[in-house]
């Protein structure tokens, strides 16, 4: 069976800049790829060129063993569910219909139905009937989740999911990914939070100036060279009863 | 409120406006002489009321659906609630074949207005669709739409500029400001036609514009074509207006705010929006014409003229009150 994503030498530009170069990367069912490097390292670029959003000046990426340039936008939908980073919502629908955008190939009831379960899941099911712009920018983000849940897509990807969330709320969601990649998704997420990628993620993914440079479990891929050489940092991973947690100071 | 219910409520709404509107106007009538237009639609009260206040009242009713709708549309197509009919500058274009049809003297055949500012529109519109398919940010069609405006304006003052004759120019004049009067039945056919083309175009893009609330990536990821759907809605956006100008003249603040009459009672969603937009559409149109009529002025208000003073303070008002659910 074919890996859900899989990036083969992945190039894209921006102009005349080139903001990925040759990225390769394949993703597991079951598995929780963290995806970190410092801002403007390509992260954003990595996931919209893999998922076709992006136009590829090289390489190839698939999906479910198809090329991504040759799925039509209905079959990219049940093979990918994408969370962008941004949060902002046109519209002051109500939780359980934006939640209900990730079913959108269901009837409505059947739709509606996935919205719900989709929002009890993430703890927000008390703000169905809640505007989105009624929210806070937590409340929003949690159901957004929701959205990005009821696809039921065999892989997830989610571009900084944490980003301006609580703790609980950062730990929340990141269980819920996990709880999908153990349900047999392939999820990917962006993360700024060393510590929380090192804890919440199967393996990690290390990108600088457009390039993976450094791959595998958060320990090897977050070692002191790469910390130090890539985030200017100095300092480790280190082991805790609650998992690792990165103590370091900058350079 | 249900969706059928809430476009129940309209239609009868409108339906009770429309009969108001047949009764009422310039010519007062006895309860004799109703009765008698109602026996006898060939009588002279029955002229009245059948054959010069209904057609206008009808025409009315359609330029205002058509305006009412392609607003929903375009409002949720850019993510933006200041969207409106003339956004795409579809409305100058229009409003400049009409003006060079007048100017060239074409006036007195019958219907050579009408068909001349359909033309534009739809040289307008072929144009924006031609964009829509190639630019996907919202805003890249805006400044386009803006600048086909400018120009579409900036020509017609040139036909104002260049006309010989001072009685062309009062005529456009007369006819951009809006008018439904002296429409007959023939007219509303002729709008009918591009119209429910439009209408149609519009309503298959529903589910998309839903789908756009949290922007375009995650419509494409949800599966939307979007390509297909700008075109179906700038199409059918740009159908509705031109046949609307064609049909009355340029009419303003119909197309902006009847979508934020109705936008609460459908909870925000863009798909749902689109019939009560259009059927508020007509409710302002029909009622704007009426005071039109009513109005007691030496000559008669036009259109254009009503909707903007009565919809730009009422505008104003709406979205003081609205301003609070718009903040992203």
């Amino acid at each position: 069976m074919s890996a859900p994503w899989v990036l083969s030498e992945v190039a894209t530009r921006h102009g005349a800049n080139t903001v990925l170069n040759g990225a390769s990367l394949t993703v597991a069912a079951g598995e929780v790829v963290g995806v970190v490097g410092p801002n403007g390292a390509g992260k954003t670029s990595l996931l919209r060129a893999g998922l076709g959003l992006l136009p590829l000046a090289a390489g190839e990426a698939r999906l479910a063993g198809m090329s991504v340039a040759t799925l039509t936008p209905g079959a990219r939908a049940r093979l990918a569910g994408y969370l962008p980073q941004d949060r902002r919502v046109a519209w002051n629908l109500p939780a359980r219909m934006i939640a209900a955008l990730g079913a959108a190939d269901l009837a409505e009831d059947a739709a509606d139905a996935r919205a719900l379960d989709a929002l009890a899941r993430v703890g927000a099911d008390h703000l169905a009937d809640r505007g989105a712009l009624d929210m806070s920018g937590g409340e929003r983000a949690r159901v957004l989740l929701a959205r990005l849940l009821a696809t039921r897509a065999p892989l997830l990807i989610a571009d900084e999911p944490v980003a301006g969330l609580d703790p609980d709320a950062q730990l929340l969601t990141l269980d819920l990914l996990r709880a999908e990649a153990a349900k047999g998704a392939a999820v990917v997420a962006t993360l700024h939070d060393l510590g929380l990628a090192a804890r919440c993620c199967d393996r990690i993914i290390v990108l600088s100036h457009g390039r993976i440079v450094a791959e595998g479990p958060p320990r090897e891929a977050l070692s002191r060279f790469i910390l130090s050489h890539v985030f200017r940092l100095d300092g480790e991973l280190v082991e805790t009863s609650a998992g690792p947690v990165l103590a370091a100071r900058r350079i | 409120m249900s969706l059928p219910r809430l476009c129940l409520a309209m239609i009868l709404a409108l339906s009770g406006v429309a009969v108001v509107a047949i009764c009422l106007g310039e010519t007062p009538l006895t309860l004799a002489q109703y009765a008698q237009a109602l026996a006898h639609p060939a009588s002279p009260p029955g002229e009245v009321l059948w054959s010069i206040r209904a057609p206008r009242v009808l025409v009315a009713a359609l330029v205002g659906a058509a305006l009412g709708l392609s607003g929903a549309t375009m409002q949720g197509l850019l993510r933006n609630p200041l969207a409106d009919p003339g956004v795409l500058g579809v409305s100058a274009v229009s409003g400049l074949g009409a003006a060079l049809a007048i100017s060239m003297g074409l006036a007195v055949l019958p219907g050579a207005i009408e068909l001349a500012a359909l033309a534009g529109a739809l040289v307008a519109g072929a144009l924006v669709v031609v964009l829509a398919a190639r630019f996907r940010e919202p805003e890249a069609l805006i400044l386009f739409g803006v600048a086909l405006s400018a120009l579409g304006g900036a020509l017609t003052a040139l036909v104002f500029n260049l006309s010989p004759s001072p009685v062309a120019t009062a005529e456009v004049m007369a006819w951009l400001m809006g008018s439904v009067q002296n429409r007959d039945a023939l007219d509303a056919l002729r709008a009918l036609v591009p119209m429910t083309i439009g209408a149609i175009l519009c309503a298959r893009a529903g589910r998309g514009l839903r789908m756009l609330t949290l922007g375009e990536e995650v419509a494409r990821m949800s599966g939307l074509p979007m390509a297909r759907l700008r075109v179906q809605a700038v199409a059918g956006s740009a159908l509705l207006t031109g046949a609307a100008v064609a049909a009355a003249g340029v009419i303003g603040f119909v197309g902006l705010a009847a979508p934020h009459l109705v936008r609460a009672l459908v909870r925000d969603d863009p798909k749902r929006l689109l019939w009560p937009s259009a059927l508020a559409g007509a409710l302002l149109l029909v009622l704007a014409d009426l005071a039109a009529r009513v109005i007691p002025t030496e000559q008669e208000l036009k259109l254009g003229v009503v909707t903007a003073l009565f919809g730009a303070p009422a505008f104003a008002l709406l979205a003081w009150r609205a301003s609070r659910s718009w903040r992203s």
